[in-house]
């Protein structure tokens, strides 16, 4: 592995190991390109990960607090971790469900399908439909994504029975084993899916793609990745000329150093990458780094998620097996008579004893309760994920109240949720309960909501317009030409789709972008 | 160690209360266990407290089959929070003092009216809260509900069982996928 000098003043920093920066790291070093790679969490392996779910859960997730407020499930439920997300190497893609489906074209033109919709701030995507595709089809050759590039589907889990008889029975056509980013056969110097359940506290097989055993050892192969593990970015610095030159960490030791930087790439997922943004004020920047139009932070996106699950007579075991190998993808359309814009997917979504409740069932108590959980052998839950809107007060902000281990304010989330996510939502519930009945459900329970949020999008986000956003269609910010977003916080509407396919696809297409404005010296 | 190191270890360790139970004969755990007998030292909680806490615990999450030991599990991570913290010592003291003397032996139907009229407060909910991710974690709940827990040292559950239903129709090999291994 490289060793670079803190004044080298050639080298790409990226900021953030997951499917963003993970991908950024290994397509640039690739590239001849040498790069310091910054990750706040330590580094774990397949070996390392913990297989008792809650030891796991503290391996990888971020704990340092948060705050959050608004109307929405976290805020009530977890207001100190209202975001579900990774602090290791490999990020969330350490403990993510691997579902990979895309972005669809009319998506991509969310204010112009959509029309105008009070209360939001939508906006088109920069970026043509038919571009993305180009970069979708090498983003699931490089993940072996099921069902895609020519890999098989996962085989028919229990579980994913229960979802498949219901839903044809509900009329749904589109209804398979899923896009997920899991080996279905043994490829890519990594083993097949063995059908473990664990997915999320960390695959020990390696068959579900995670930067941490793909693109990250392959940057440093390449001999030209500085990875620094354990080092907590506090600010980015510029220059006179508005260019940014360097950033501020505080290493495993806790103290702080710096190293210059050609360019700087953030990808700290949408609530740290906005969270650094806001921090690097200056007198140049009084607003925050790179946010002249104040849209840093807002038009936070976090999905439509709601949880059903249902009880039937017979044993299902549905902690047996790939946690989300089931989708139904009927719903993802635009169908304006069914009382909403936009469109969601049923997904799979099998839980471990100790998490069913936690995730999917975090309110009630009693002998109501307890005879629902004493069916957990028999039990099968499916999840929607749909598109929310983004408003302009949904946003990250700095917490007033709360500061982290080196005195600097926490990320505070807020979000009110918009009427067209609540129609969104209902529907799902409905549909849901239609599925599990079709398949014999006796009793059927529905979250409200999901108790935290995991896919964090839109806080810096692509526009075509610079007033309306903070980065232009490469996600380089519209006022540093070398600072770049290389993360969701670029989505410049949430689409329905599980977001890590499309933060994959962008870095794939960004780091040509910065290798070709690098070769012309533009940056 | 300097001598204030032990003095604090020492005033940490003092133990505050005990609770003691005994698994079930039938327990899968039983076999395993050395004895059947089991017993938590307090060390922040009186055994007072704790066996209110532990009544609590039932009467939240009420599963007739499952060992008390499990229970205790959740007043120990309770008694931690405690021990901890005088804060949260205090949160207990009060919380526990506002269910009234006679909760650890009312019957169920008291207990939930008692349970009932707290339901709003901080307390109940952070002790639902803990008791919803620390019951359901013990190794005891892992038994009684038929969890199977981790199957990567087993090689996975791809040969046991995760495609063994058979009360509804098979799905079709196209919105699916072979057994790896096998020709696709």
């Amino acid at each position: 592995m490289a060793k670079f000098e803190f004044n080298d003043d050639g080298v790409v920093v990226i900021i953030g190991s997951g499917a963003g920066g993970g991908t950024m790291a290994h397509e640039l070093t690739r590239r001849g390109i040498r790069v310091v790679l910054l990750e706040a969490g330590k580094r774990e392996s397949l070996a390392s990960f913990s297989q008792v779910p809650n030891e796991a859960f503290a391996q990888l997730t971020w704990l340092d607090p948060r705050t959050s407020s608004g109307d929405w499930a976290p805020a009530k439920t977890n207001p100190g971790l209202p975001a579900w997300l990774s602090k290791t190497v490999g990020g969330t893609t350490t403990h993510w469900g691997a579902v990979t489906p895309r972005i669809s074209p009319w998506e991509t033109r969310a204010r112009t399908t959509y029309g105008e919709v009070k209360g939001t701030s939508l906006i088109d995507w920069p970026i043509a439909h038919e571009e993305l595709l180009k970069y979708y089809a090498l983003a699931e050759e490089r993940m072996c994504v099921t069902r895609r590039a020519g890999n098989p589907g996962l085989p028919a889990s229990n579980h994913f029975k229960v979802m498949h008889a219901g839903a044809r029975k509900t009329g749904y056509q589109r209804v398979h084993s899923g896009y997920v980013a899991i080996n279905s056969r043994a490829q890519d110097g990594r083993g097949f899916c063995i059908q473990q359940g664990f997915c999320v506290q960390g695959c020990k097989m390696g068959a579900k793609w995670s930067t941490l055993y793909t693109e990250i050892p392959r940057a440093e192969a390449t001999g030209r990745l500085d990875l620094r593990i354990q080092s907590m970015v506090t600010r980015i610095d510029h220059g006179a000329d508005g260019r940014v030159n360097a950033v501020v960490y505080r290493d495993a030791n806790g103290a702080e150093q710096r190293q210059k930087a050609r360019v700087v790439c953030v990808a700290g997922n949408a609530l740290e990458t906005a969270r650094l943004l806001l921090l690097s004020e200056s007198g140049k920047f009084s607003r925050g780094l790179a946010n002249s139009s104040d849209q840093v932070g807002r038009n936070y996106c976090h999905h439509v998620l709601n949880f059903t699950v249902a009880s039937f007579e017979k044993p299902v075991y549905m902690w047996r097996g790939t946690s989300q190998a089931g989708l139904v993808e009927d719903e993802a359309i635009n169908d304006p008579k069914r009382g909403f814009a936009g469109g969601y997917f049923i997904e799979l979504v099998g839980f471990d004893l100790g998490s069913l409740p936690l995730a999917a069932l975090p309110y009630g108590w009693g002998r109501d309760y307890a005879s629902f959980m004493d069916g957990y052998r028999n039990m099968a839950a499916v999840m929607i994920v749909g598109e929310d809107m983004p408003r302009p007060d949904n946003r990250i902000t700095l917490s007033r109240t709360a500061k982290d281990a080196h005195g600097l304010p926490v990320a505070h989330v807020h979000v009110d949720e918009h009427a067209n996510d609540i129609a969104m939502r209902e529907h799902g519930q409905r549909q849901c309960r239609r599925v599990m009945e079709g398949a014999g459900a006796k009793r059927v329970v529905h979250s409200e909501g999901s108790p935290f949020a995991t896919h964090n999008l839109g806080t810096a986000r692509m526009s075509t317009d610079p007033r309306d956003g903070v980065t232009n269609a490469w996600g380089q910010t519209h006022d540093v030409r070398n600072l770049f977003i290389s993360d969701g916080s670029v989505f410049s509407s949430a689409a329905a789709a599980n977001p890590t396919l499309t933060i994959v696809a962008l870095a794939l297409r960004q780091a040509e972008h910065i290798s070709r404005e690098m070769t012309a010296r533009n940056i | 160690m300097s001598s204030t190191d032990v003095v604090g270890r020492r005033g940490f360790l003092k133990v505050t209360g005990v609770l003691t139970g005994y698994l079930a004969a039938g327990s899968p755990l039983a076999l395993l266990a050395p004895s059947r007998a089991w017993a938590l030292d307090l060390m922040a909680l009186t055994s007072e407290q704790g066996a209110a806490l532990l009544t609590m615990a039932r009467t939240i999450l009420p599963h007739d089959g499952l060992e008390n030991a499990a229970y205790a599990a959740v007043v120990h991570s309770a008694d931690a929070d405690a021990a901890r913290d005088a804060a949260a010592r205090k949160s207990y003291s009060d919380g526990i003092a506002s269910l009234g003397g006679g909760f650890a032996s009312a019957s169920e139907e008291q207990r939930v009216a008692a349970l009932k009229k707290i339901e709003p407060s901080a307390f109940f909910q952070q002790f639902r809260v803990k008791a919803l991710s620390v019951l359901y974690s013990t190794p005891f709940a892992y038994a009684h509900f038929g969890y199977e827990g981790e199957a990567f040292s087993k090689g996975g559950y791809l040969t046991r069982g995760f495609n063994d239903l058979r009360w509804l129709p098979e799905v079709p090999l196209s919105d699916a996928g072979p057994m790896p291994g096998t020709a696709s």
